[in-house]
């Protein structure tokens, strides 16, 4: 029998102490290492968003407010686990393998952006909200079928789990007994609908019971409850024990996008200054300075590696030759009819 | 009169249908609250009540079932599809259910929706938000395809779709979304469904296009007409129901057609169109009819739409070449 774990999952609080300070079992190597990342992914966000309006990368979603969810789950995964990503998680794409520069090229529209390296184990991101679910449970079902220990893990959003491609995917991964982990990102927002009228459910997670598959909601301001909840959910998928959906509850600080979207036609200030106070960083570096492992070198030092590591991608993007009506015709399929072939060629396209 | 955008220009005609008649609803993600992702909906939740105007969860294809079995009872609706690159996710809804709903039932059920959906080029926007998918709708019976392009007629043609008894897909140009303003009448009018318009006048060729291509081929027009080519324009404004009776009266006169649209070639609008032509004004023709329509691949990702959308070098030279072989 498969059960919803109960409650709500945390174990670093908003002002930096633990929950349980006797019993908890902190590896403090892992949360440096997961600040430094959430710090370098911050930096990353923030200068994207200025880089998007410059026109110098395309468009963007910013992730601010979700980097312990974000940056907690890929670091649970081994390499080889498989990510089908939405549109959101970039940065759990970079954590895994994604060289940033061809991430500024998915957002610029150049198709190179979307030419996962062979070693990078995911796939790029998609539009369409719910797709990925389904067919996270179809990658998942081959790592069974081949007998790997591999787990696929699939990001939706909390608007994303009221899609029917949402209900069969988890049904589908209940039904198939598949080594899957739905990572519900619950940021508040659909847009601008808020989790309250986007279901009735009381908790996202509880959409896991109707499936018969494990459902976890955890404080996704937490990176170590994160981190943790996660390394649960993959070991089970690895031992044959099936499908986990993790709630993760945060909130996105910015607006959707950087196209017109105005949080302040939904949501008030006052909400929002409430969830800037649970940031993910500000628990995290107290927790951790308090202990002498975070200083500001530490802080610097990882702001520093990510305007080092947007400055090269930056660069290998303008290095980039442009995306031309060849590679256009010659991926629609494996072979180009002789009609489209001819189109192509009668086609004027450089003006 | 009142000088309006289209996009103001369709809040204008929700505006006016939702006073008008108390049974009509609209919904769809984000038009409530937050007025529509391109506010084509703004302010209506707050003037009419959020029992009318209301956001929906998000999930295509219960926004469509709603709106049929709204219908069942009475009601009628505008569902708004965010972008038509989402349809797919309701097309189970909108042709295999609301386009049968009169023929299943002998008329006792009908499903007057109106589908709305922002589509097309042109505005570097992500992967399936620019694609021009009404040739999918074209091919059903049972939905009207409705594409405008200007704000005059899309006040005009979006009243006619509310009241029209069947379900209608109404599509809305990205591009032209705020590209101008123009007088539009106060109030209800209509613009029918099914009916084309000559834009300009002209005795050569035909010219039929349709939402954000008419202005390309006015333009084309200007510039032909300096190397003395005439050309008429003809918007189609409606693509199912066809105006075939405008087709062919302009292809009396001018003895060439071409057809101008941004969707790839095969398989949509202009070979349908062709189609007809072939059938009802053949002898007419002086020579075959030509389409200028991008090549058969996916709407591109940003960085090489401008070089892939037909502009007003691609239609000159396509006609210049027509009349010249
Ligand atoms: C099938 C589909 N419908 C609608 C959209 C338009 N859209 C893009 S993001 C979004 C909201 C998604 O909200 P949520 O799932 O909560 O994820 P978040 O953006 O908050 O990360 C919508 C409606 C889409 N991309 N795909």
């Amino acid at each position: 029998m498969t059960h919803t774990r109960a409650g709500f999952h945390q174990l670093i609080r908003e002002d930096g102490s633990l929950v349980d300070e006797e019993n908890a079992q902190l590896d403090f190597r892992v949360l440096k290492e997961l600040m430094r990342r959430m710090v370098f992914t911050r930096r990353w966000d923030e200068r994207a968003i200025k880089l998007s309006q410059q026109g110098r990368i395309g468009y963007h979603a910013p992730v601010m407010g979700q980097e312990a969810a974000v940056i907690g789950t890929e670091a649970a995964m081994n390499r080889d686990d498989f990510i089908v990503p939405a549109y959101r998680e970039l940065p759990s794409l970079y954590w895994h393998g994604y060289p940033m520069h061809q991430l500024f090229l998915y957002t610029l529209g150049h198709q190179h952006g979307g030419n996962v390296p062979k070693d990078v184990h995911c796939f790029v991101p998609q539009i369409i909200v719910g797709a990925q679910i389904v067919q996270a449970v179809g990658v998942g079902l081959a790592f069974k079928i081949k007998k790997e220990q591999r787990v696929a893990v699939t990001y939706i959003g909390d608007g994303g789990t009221s899609q029917g491609d949402f209900y069969e995917g988890i049904n589908f991964a209940g039904a198939l007994d598949a080594p899957v982990v739905v990572v519900v990102q619950n940021n508040g927002y659909a847009i601008s609908l808020s989790r309250d009228k986007q279901t009735k459910a009381e908790t996202l997670a509880h959409k896991a019971v109707a499936a018969g598959i494990e459902g976890v909601q955890v404080d996704g301001m937490d990176v170590a409850a994160v981190y943790d909840v996660m390394k649960t959910a993959l070991t089970r998928a690895r031992m044959g024990l099936g499908p986990t959906l993790i709630e993760a509850v945060n909130y996105r600080l910015m607006p959707h996008t950087l196209s017109g979207d105005d949080p302040s036609r939904y949501r008030s200030s006052a909400e929002e200054d409430e969830w800037r106070a649970k940031d993910p960083l500000i628990r995290l570096r107290i927790l951790l300075s308090e202990r002498g492992l975070w200083s500001h070198q530490d802080e610097s030092e990882a702001i520093a590696a990510a305007d080092d590591e947007i400055e090269k991608a930056l660069e290998l993007v303008e290095r980039t030759p442009k995306m031309t009506q060849d590679d256009l015709i010659n991926y629609v399929f494996e072979t180009p009819p002789q009609d489209l072939k001819t189109q192509g060629k009668e086609y004027q396209w450089q003006r | 009169m009142a000088e309006m955008t289209m996009v103001e220009a369709i809040r204008d005609a929700l505006d006016v249908s939702l006073r008008e008649d108390p049974r009509l609803l609209v919904f769809g993600e984000d038009v409530g609250v937050n007025g529509g992702v391109f506010r084509a909906t703004d302010g209506l939740q707050e003037k009419y009540g959020e029992d009318r105007v209301f956001d929906t969860p998000l999930a295509e294809s219960a926004i469509a079932g709603l709106a049929v079995g709204l219908a069942m009872q009475g009601f009628k609706s505008v569902a708004e599809i965010q972008f038509l690159g989402f349809v797919y996710e309701a097309m189970d809804q909108i042709l295999s259910q609301s386009a049968r709903m009169r023929y299943r039932t002998r008329g006792r059920y009908t499903c007057p929706v109106v589908f709305r959906a922002p589509f097309g080029g042109g505005v570097k926007a992500p992967e399936l938000h620019c694609d021009s998918f009404e040739g999918h709708f074209v091919q059903s019976p049972g939905i009207k395809v409705v594409i405008p392009s200007n704000a005059y007629d899309a006040k005009g043609l979006l009243l006619s779709s509310i009241s029209d008894p069947d379900p209608v897909i109404f599509l809305e140009h990205l591009q032209l979304y705020r590209s101008s303003r123009m007088d539009v009448p106060v109030g209800h009018y209509t613009v029918e469904i099914g009916k084309a318009k000559v834009v300009r006048l002209g005795t050569d060729v035909s010219l039929f296009s349709y939402g954000a291509m008419v202005a390309i081929a006015v333009a084309a027009a200007e510039e032909l007409q300096k190397s003395g080519i005439s050309l008429e324009v003809i918007d189609l404004r409606t693509l199912s129901p066809m105006d075939m009776e405008t087709v062919v009266t302009s292809i009396r006169k001018t003895h060439r057609a071409a057809i101008l649209q941004e969707a790839s070639r095969s398989a949509g609008v202009a070979p349908e169109l062709i189609a007809k032509i072939n059938e009802q004004a053949i002898y007419f023709l002086e020579g075959p009819v030509i389409r200028i329509t991008p090549p058969d691949t996916f709407f591109p990702f940003a960085s090489l739409e401008r070089e892939w959308l037909p502009d007003v070098a691609r239609v000159v030279e396509a006609i210049y070449r027509m009349m010249t072989t």
